[in-house]
């Protein structure tokens, strides 16, 4: 298995008129040929930040890409002009991305046919006419009903699943090696949700993309993700395969987060689910210790008295970024 | 569609109807005679009581107020705008040779303050914070609140007596000599338009940076499109919703701006003889010209209205 994007030490920084926001602040991460990543993380811990620093698509200012590579075919991502032809060329073609609000993402003033050719021309050389034919194939392998017809609607006239359709289409449409799917369904109701997620699924597959789901939900992880990166405040704190996530979690933080929410298979009577106490911390001004100490039922002195921990292997492919062997504790 | 223009055709009459009425109310609550003023032009004749009598009979002066109004909005239907008092001549005769001068520097002014204001906001927006946005930002700002008239007087006073650019005043046909025309036309347009060119700006910026941090955007950044295209494509269209608004204001604006600047550009339109008119009190003057400068602004509004469809699909007429 190869490794396409090698995301190392990346840092984004905000200036906000309240301080300077370590938004992402030491992740490294990377995504294998045709596999589905998880990142899971509360809201506000940074997960849009990492993956749009990769796509070079925060605005500066107020934000700043203040280390890190993203390697990717043998090139830096973070080395070209955010605007330039090299980074262009990565966007929509070879790295595509999905957006948490179908609601906003597609233009209201542009038909769908605009919205989905313009890839093609720009990325394939299509002609309008070849570009044309292909949106609408790609709007059938989505599954949208009468696509021919429906071609020169506008986002308006669509529902949000349908959108997010759409949206799916777009991505997929010049064949991309990476496909980020950033909550794609957090804004669609439960059923529409688990079809758009069987749907990338598929489509994922059928293009030999790898893909990546960010999302707060551990549910849509568990049941997707080959693997998973488990971010609190700006860092990854646990790593690993679904399973050792799932089934061997280890750092306080990953514990927490499986016990707010039912596990599979199981009842509400067989165990009762416990939020995690307090709240995320505020990314300005962040303590040089551990982030999560405040809100760990696990602590020892250790953690009050020296840095944030690294990340170090506690198996294969699994890796946890705490002193403390939650193991032992329970 | 249909419909809705129907509609708002009837409402334009109601529009019209009420316009109407407060002009003939507020001629008639003016302190001041037309006949009297009439009269004290001619120093050599004196008019006795009976021939004042007699011509107020022949405007139909002398009959109660509800009746003028009435008798007054017959004619209008009729096509008869009536006699003027003062000047004797065909009131719709005086119109019409009036009218067209200001249409001629009105189309001008619209345009270009549609045109500048625009491009000015477009560049501003993605400029923001540069020097050149700070410099037209502030521009715009003084051009929002200095006085048109005046800023007339000063480029009058620079262009034409100090630097014998460009005529003081008067207006040449485009017909008869279209450089002259234009020449003639520069300071006139530039006080014109000053206004809706710094409104149009404004709202055109803030429109622009509104559009460019909505998700679409960053949907479009993230397709991998030039900036260009981002900007021609996927923004200037969306930010063009809220400023065609403030487009359709600019009409009625520029018509009544022109009051003042063919007074001091010495210009003959429907501006300047609608100002004398109301100085000499020559109510049919005054009446038919408010009437036709107000079936202006309500059809250009119903076109703007109507231009909304092609911004936004989103938007039903109904
Ligand atoms: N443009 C910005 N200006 C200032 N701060 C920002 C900006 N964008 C993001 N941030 C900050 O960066 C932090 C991380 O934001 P991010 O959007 O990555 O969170 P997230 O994990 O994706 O959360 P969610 O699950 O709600 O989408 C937040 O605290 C946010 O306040
Ligand atoms: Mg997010």
């Amino acid at each position: 298995m190869s490794v396409l994007l090698d995301v190392k030490n990346l840092r984004t920084h905000f200036h906000t008129h309240r301080g300077l926001v370590k938004a992402v602040d030491g992740v490294s991460f990377h995504i294998n040929e045709k596999e589905i990543v998880g990142l899971v993380g509360e809201s506000g811990c940074g997960k849009s930040v990492s993956m749009l620093s990769v796509m070079q698509l925060i605005a500066i200012p107020p934000g700043k890409i203040v280390s890190g590579s993203a390697m990717f075919d043998g090139h830096d991502l973070l080395k070209y002009k955010p605007k330039g032809d090299e980074m262009r060329a990565i966007r929509g073609a070879k790295i595509a991305m999905i957006f948490q609000e179908p609601m906003t993402s597609l233009n209201p003033v542009l038909t769908i046919a605009r919205q989905v050719t313009e890839t093609l021309e720009l990325h394939l050389k299509m002609d309008t006419q070849t570009a044309r034919k292909r949106a609408v194939e790609l709007l059938k392998l989505v599954g949208i009903p009468e696509a021919e017809s429906r071609l020169d609607n506008y986002p308006h006239q669509f529902s949000g699943g349908m959108r997010q359709r759409v949206m799916i289409a777009i991505a997929l449409s010049c064949n991309p090696k990476i496909l980020i799917a950033d909550e794609p369904t957090t804004a669609v109701d439960v059923t529409t949700q688990a079809q758009l997620l069987e749907l990338m699924q598929e489509m994922v597959n059928r293009f030999n993309t790898s893909l990546v789901i960010v999302t707060h939900n551990l549910g849509v992880v568990a049941r997707y993700a080959d693997r998973i990166y488990v971010m609190y405040a700006g860092r990854i704190v646990e790593s690993g395969l679904s399973e050792d996530i799932f089934l061997r979690p280890l750092h306080p933080y990953t514990i927490g987060l499986l016990k707010s929410v039912p596990q599979l298979g199981q009842t509400k009577s067989d165990r009762e689910l416990v939020p995690i106490s307090g709240l995320p911390p505020n990314l300005i001004d962040m303590p040089q210790n551990c982030a999560f100490l405040p809100r760990c039922s696990y602590h020892k002195e250790r953690c009050r008295l020296e840095p944030w921990p690294e990340l170090h292997a506690v198996g294969a492919q699994h890796y946890v970024s705490c002193y403390v062997d939650t193991r032992e504790t329970s | 569609m249909t419909a809705y223009i129907i509609r708002r055709l009837l409402l334009g009459v109601i529009i019209l109807l009420l316009v109407t009425l407060l002009v003939f109310l507020a001629m008639r609550l003016l302190p001041g005679d037309p006949l009297m003023i009439f009269v004290s032009q001619f120093q050599t004749e004196s008019f006795t009581p009976e021939q004042i009598e007699e011509l107020r009979r022949e405007f139909g002066l002398d009959r109660s107020l509800p009746m003028q109004y009435i008798n007054w909005l017959g004619d209008i239907l009729r096509g008869d705008m009536g006699k003027s008092i003062i000047m004797g001549q065909d009131v719709g005769y005086l119109i019409s040779t009036r009218l067209p001068v200001t249409v001629y520097f009105g189309v001008m002014s619209f345009v270009v303050s549609a045109f500048l204001g625009v491009i000015f906001g477009v560049i501003c927006a993605l400029r923001r914070g540069k020097w050149l946005d700070s410099v037209v930002t502030v521009l715009a700002n003084i051009g929002i609140t200095v006085p048109a008239f005046w800023i007339g007087i000063l480029l009058m006073y620079l262009f034409s007596l100090t630097l014998h650019w460009l005529p003081t005043s008067g207006y040449v046909a485009p017909t008869e000599n279209l450089a002259q025309s234009l020449r003639a036309a520069i300071m006139p347009v530039i006080c014109l338009s000053l206004f809706s060119v710094a409104a149009l700006t404004r709202q055109t910026r803030s429109a622009m940076l509104e559009v460019v941090s909505q998700d679409y955007i960053r949907t479009a950044w993230a397709k991998g499109l030039r900036e260009r295209v981002i900007v021609l494509r996927h923004t200037i269209k969306n930010a063009m919703i809220p400023v065609i608004t403030i487009l359709g204001l600019q009409v009625g604006l520029i018509f009544g701006g022109s009051v003042l600047i063919e007074t001091v550009f010495n210009i003959p339109g429907m501006g300047r003889l609608l100002a004398n008119s109301l100085f000499s009190h020559d109510y049919q003057i005054v009446q038919a010209g408010t009437l036709v400068i107000a079936v202006v602004v309500v059809l250009s509004n119903l076109i703007v209205d109507i231009s909304y469809g092609w911004f936004d699909p989103r938007i039903r007429y109904g």
